[in-house]
């Protein structure tokens, strides 16, 4: 017995998890960088394309308005507001995170309701972004073969990538709705941790870090 | 079952924890908040786009580190997350020139 708990003392000769976190935080860190893999290949394709384009829009004067108020003239800031609800929406998913470390049942409904309707309004504002660019402001709007904007591709990238994004937005919306769900029905609580709130923790906050990137490389650049 | 279930202690909130939380949330305001005003200050050119891809990177830090908690995991998988991303950045650099040299064969 002494022989073999003296040679067993590395991390990786089983019995323990080497990484210190569960198989599924794991599982869900392997599947965040792979899907890192596909969003910097979309950002990069953009970034080649825009590269060897001879003009390209400039961001401020396609995406300038606000809903309500039509005709003003508003660069950016409706796309800034879906940004700090990104931020706040994340902020909201760590405080889940934390009152599932306390135990605290009521404290992670709480923040993972505010969580949800985070999402959904960053969702609602990005159809309305959608369905104001594809009717466009007289110059026949966006398409995926047409851009009163600018080069097409301008347009198809902006479609492939932010609906790319709103796809994980929306699947999102839809596991933290789960998660929610099962928080007050006391799944987690007869569990014993709350495990599954950091797990779907991590998928959000890298929904988050994606918008980061292309609010950068598609609105300010 | 029913016993352990009424036994569920719940801990009080770590004050300097929350504190944390809202110090980066306020972070990632701030940057977000000085991008826009260099949108609209600075004229466009290479140090306007060095100054957004850095700001970009402090804020992806942040998020990162401080929300996805990997800053306070073991080295073995912050390592497996990081190390890969150098693959990104080669294609980054590889069709950034292959766009630059497109566009010069095509309007030069």
């Amino acid at each position: 017995m002494s022989s073999i708990t003296a040679t067993a003392k590395s991390d990786w000769t089983g019995g323990k998890s080497p990484f210190n976190v569960s198989y599924g935080k794991l599982m869900m860190w392997l599947f965040l960088l792979s899907d890192a893999f596909t969003f910097s290949a979309f950002l990069i394709a953009y970034g080649l394309v825009r590269f060897s384009a001879d003009s390209w829009p400039i961001p401020e004067e396609v995406f300038n308005a606000i809903p309500f108020m039509h005709g003003v003239n508003a660069p950016l800031i409706f796309v800034g507001i879906m940004t700090f609800i990104l931020i706040l929406s994340s902020v909201t998913m760590v405080m889940a995170v934390d009152a599932g470390h306390r135990m605290d049942k009521k404290g992670v409904a709480k923040w993972m309701g505010w969580t949800i309707v985070g999402g959904a309004v960053f969702l609602g504002c990005q159809a309305w972004e959608w369905t104001h660019f594809i009717i466009g402001t007289g110059g026949g709007g966006a398409s995926l073969t047409w851009n009163e904007y600018g080069p097409q591709s301008f347009a198809a990238f902006f479609f492939f990538i932010t609906g790319f994004h709103g796809t994980h937005v929306l699947s999102g919306v839809i596991i933290n709705y789960l998660v929610y769900y099962n928080t007050i029905r006391g799944v987690y609580e007869q569990r014993g941790h709350y495990d599954m709130v950091e797990k779907v923790g991590l998928y959000w906050h890298f929904i988050d870090l994606v918008w980061v990137f292309v609010f950068t490389f598609f609105y300010l650049v | 079952m029913t016993s352990e279930e009424n036994n569920i202690v719940v801990q009080p909130v770590d004050k300097a924890k929350i504190k944390q939380i809202i110090r980066v949330a306020i972070i990632l305001g701030v940057i977000t908040t000085c991008e826009f005003i260099i949108a609209f200050t600075l004229g466009s050119g290479s140090i306007k786009t060095s100054i957004f891809v850095l700001m970009t990177l402090v804020k992806a830090f942040y998020i990162v580190w401080e929300f996805m908690h990997l800053g306070h995991e073991v080295k073995g998988l912050k390592w497996m997350v990081i190390a890969p991303l150098v693959l990104a950045l080669w294609l980054l650099v590889a069709l950034l020139m292959e766009g630059s040299a497109i566009h010069d064969a095509n309007f030069l």
